[in-house]
């Protein structure tokens, strides 16, 4: 790395302060030991539920499976009471088969990458273009990657820039901005990353950890690392901006520790879908597992609970 | 791309007349209670502990414990008088004549079997810790039972290798040691002073603290189990006088005391012109010190591990914090957040952070120190959160705007209360933190490596934590300098205390 980078970096630092890596891996690890029972173990499940963006990123998606995601997103599963989804998070070619299977009139929100995802690397006018493309099909939320060699390069204006495009083009849908926290390899810079995006985006949009492509994604470390930098912007600014943790909550258990952590941290104003969200697929059964668990005292078979679509 | 850039929508600064931002920790989503529910298998009374068995007090005196969370009666303790402790000691002087015969690998079989047992029964004695001492379930779970485990592990694995503890020297018992341990970690500090002893071949005569003798007469359970020769380990049990008779019998070789400064000296001068060996862990008011290049959350995480772990009944809590002028205001303002999230209440929860204060006697010392530095005109900050109706609770407290001539600065509180100093430069911060009678530990929180070098040797402390606290191994010695006392436990440095070089 150039040691003009080395220099941003450290300037940047400075200004917001570091991460303790131990430290903070510390206090994640206290998290993991609360014991969650009974009525507010049902509340955290189905609070959980309601923050899950229902995902499929894959090659092989097709607009069935897109319908049956979005049925599964309306739908979770009959007699549990448990609420709808927040939204369904597609390609931005899926976006208008997820139009047509949720209709107009729904509170499940469409959520599309864009951007080039996963990797960022087109022009920024096709990146452009395909993010108006999904909100003109009738997403509601763009899921955007930074440009992460821009960012590790120390040109911050440049990676700055580029999300205040993202943010214009997306006109009212909701931006999340992915830090890809795996490619930026230390909390300092999963902090800065964090800082610089929040910096350039609206009240209620999104800084998210990861793409899911990448072997490792949304931990309790990152989401703290992110957090914390959302409550300082916040108590610095008055501006709030929401958090997204993506790919490797698999397990309703995680997911409470994640709200755990949220609710220690940023308290009671982000328990709520609108400033907290879980990108994950096979999250959402392993709730519904458990809430039916807490209803009936007995765990059912995995093949009781419908797939959202198939090879999840 | 250089036009996005003036059209970039920055947030508002927040303009004077708005209201500060505000994170709202409320019960939105509130955590059931989650009590440990192992039973602690106490029995309705215990008797002293000598050559083996149990035995009945002499003066066939008892006196209540209480569960300090919620005032109840836990069990009743045998009060030793000095013909108990008489009897304590000739048990031990004949177990020492079988115990240091012992070929010392057998000696360390013995050991392995106490590590081993207090494992398989570890989630009783946690629950027995917490109900005796009023500390978080959480605590005894996940450290004062293992570490005491790995105490006797650790130990066990010397008991053969005494050849080497010493290098060119050969190493033998002592004989008979006397031992007081102190409330705060009854188990814990029992694993401390009977570890290194036994391991040398030492047999003891042991005093459990009175609010806290339920884990160490059930420790007692356990060295029955592991089936120990008579008399090797003895625990008598009571007040002071207790304690005293323990500390000044003529059978005694060597004492260890860890408690109070003001206990240790009376030991002490008691123990004048006698030949005795002494070790004394005492008291402890630790700087804490945050310097600006710091990571800021994790040192608040560090400042609160430091002053609330076990109610602030930690002889080596950080109870001075000590902040850098520049990041002072942000410390403070961010350990105020954390504060408002800490749990106070049953012991018992799995979720509680702080629990109950040890006894009625130490809250009253609590009240009074924090009366007085309300009075000296320092701030206090206390977090509103609800307290138990019955028990003895102390909300955590941080008091800023402390300067050193406070008592609250200078003495030792023993509880859940942090006093908030300032310092401009490094030679300052070294001058504050060593202006104390005593010098047991002390934290330093900064990126650069050759600060904390710096700061580790200017320190008179016996332990300089850097970018962490209250870290503790078994291979690691603690101990103070000045009134904090002399001696080491732990690491090969505690195990020389407890031996005669030859």
């Amino acid at each position: 790395m150039s040691s003009g980078s080395t220099t941003a970096f450290r300037h940047l630092l400075n200004e917001i302060g570091s991460v303790d890596q131990v430290g903070i891996e510390e206090r994640v690890a206290k998290y993991t030991t609360r014991s969650i029972k009974k009525a507010s173990k049902v509340q955290g499940l189905k609070l959980a539920a309601s923050m899950v963006d229902l995902t499929t990123l894959e090659g092989k998606d097709t607009p069935g499976k897109v319908a049956s995601l979005c049925q599964k997103a309306l739908a979770p599963h009959d007699g549990l009471d448990c609420p709808q989804v927040a939204a369904v998070c597609v390609y931005p070619s899926m976006v208008k088969h997820a139009r047509r299977a949720l209709g107009e009139d729904t509170a499940v929100r469409i959520a599309s990458v864009a951007t080039a995802f996963p990797s960022g690397q087109a022009p920024l006018r096709t990146r452009l273009a395909e993010v108006k493309a999904a909100v003109a099909d009738g997403a509601d939320e763009i899921d955007m990657v930074i440009n992460r060699g821009a960012f590790l390069a120390g040109e911050f204006q440049e990676m700055q820039d580029e999300i205040a495009a993202v943010v214009q083009a997306c006109g009212e849908a909701t931006l999340k901005v992915i830090l890809e926290v795996s490619e930026l390899e230390t909390y300092d810079k999963i902090r800065a990353a964090s800082f610089l995006a929040m910096r350039v985006i609206r009240p209620g949009d999104f800084i998210k950890t990861s793409t899911g492509k990448t072997s490792l994604n949304a931990t309790l470390g990152n989401n703290q690392v992110m957090i914390e930098a959302i409550r300082d912007f916040y108590l610095e600014t008055g501006t709030p901006i929401a958090m997204k943790p993506a790919g490797g909550i698999r397990t309703a258990k995680q997911a409470l520790q994640f709200l755990i952590a949220v609710k220690e941290t940023l308290g009671d104003a982000w328990l709520n879908n609108t400033r907290y969200r879980f990108g994950a697929s096979s999250l959402l059964n392993d709730l519904l597992r458990q809430l039916e668990k807490e209803k009936t005292g007995a765990y059912q078979a995995p093949y009781y609970f419908s797939e959202a679509a198939e090879s999840y | 791309m250089p036009a996005l850039t003036s059209e970039k929508k920055r947030p508002v600064p927040r303009s004077a007349g708005r209201p500060l931002p505000e994170l709202i920790f409320g019960d939105l989503w509130e955590y059931d209670p989650a009590p440990e529910t192992a039973d602690p298998k106490l029995k309705p009374r215990y008797d002293l502990f000598i050559g083996g068995k149990f035995v009945a007090p002499s003066s066939g005196k008892y006196f209540d414990s209480i569960n300090p969370a919620n005032e109840t009666k836990l069990t009743e303790i045998a009060q030793a008088n000095a013909a108990d402790v008489d009897a304590a000691y000739s048990a031990a002087q004949k177990g020492f004549a079988v115990w240091s015969k012992l070929p010392a690998k057998e000696r360390a079989k013995y050991i392995y079997r106490l590590a081993r047992l207090l494992q398989d029964r570890a989630r009783e004695f946690a629950v027995a810790e917490t109900m005796d001492g009023g500390k978080p379930i959480k605590e005894s779970r996940d450290f004062d039972v293992p570490m005491a485990a790995a105490h006797f592990f650790y130990h066990a694995g010397w008991a053969d290798k005494l050849e080497y503890v010493a290098p060119g020297r050969k190493v033998a018992p002592l004989g008979v040691v006397g031992q007081v341990i102190p409330w705060n970690f009854p188990l814990l500090m029992l694993a401390w002073k009977l570890a290194p002893a036994l391991a040398m071949g030492n047999t003891i005569v042991i005093k459990p603290a009175e609010t806290t003798s339920v884990t160490a007469l059930k420790f007692a359970e356990i060295i029955q189990d592991a089936g120990f020769p008579p008399g090797v380990v003895n625990i008598v049990t009571g007040f002071g006088e207790t304690g005293a008779a323990v500390m000044n019998h003529p059978t005694a070789v060597k004492v260890a005391f860890t408690g109070s400064t003001e206990v240790g000296k009376i030991i002490m001068r008691s123990l004048a012109g006698t030949d005795k060996k002494m070790t004394m862990e005492l008291g402890g008011k630790a700087a804490h010190i945050v310097f600006d290049d710091a990571p800021l959350d994790q040192a608040v995480e560090g400042i609160v591990n430091g002053i609330f772990f076990n109610q602030g009944h930690v002889c080596c809590a950080g109870s001075r914090l000590l902040v850098h002028e520049p990041v002072a205001n942000a410390v403070l303002a961010k350990l105020k957040t954390r504060i408002r999230t800490l749990r106070v209440g049953d012991p018992l929860d799995k979720n509680t952070d702080i629990g109950a204060i040890n006894s009625k006697e130490q809250l009253t010392r609590i009240e009074k120190l924090v009366a007085a530095g309300v009075k000296e005109g320092a701030d206090m900050f206390q977090p509103a959160c609800k307290l138990p109706t019955k028990g003895y609770y102390f909300r955590p407290t941080v008091f800023s705007g402390v300067s050193m001539s406070h008592r609250i600065a200078r003495e030792e509180i023993f509880g859940p209360v942090l006093s908030v100093l300032t310092f401009r430069t490094l030679d300052e911060a070294v001058e504050k933190a060593n202006n104390t009678a005593y010098g047991l530990s002390a934290g330093v929180w900064t990126d650069k490596g050759s600060r904390i070098l710096k700061m580790s040797t200017e320190l008179k402390a016996g332990v300089v934590w850097a970018n962490t606290y209250n870290k503790f191994d078994p291979t690691s010695p603690f101990g103070g300098y000045k009134e904090s006392g002399f001696g080491r436990e732990g690491g090969r440095q505690g195990l020389l205390d407890y031996c005669k070089l030859i």
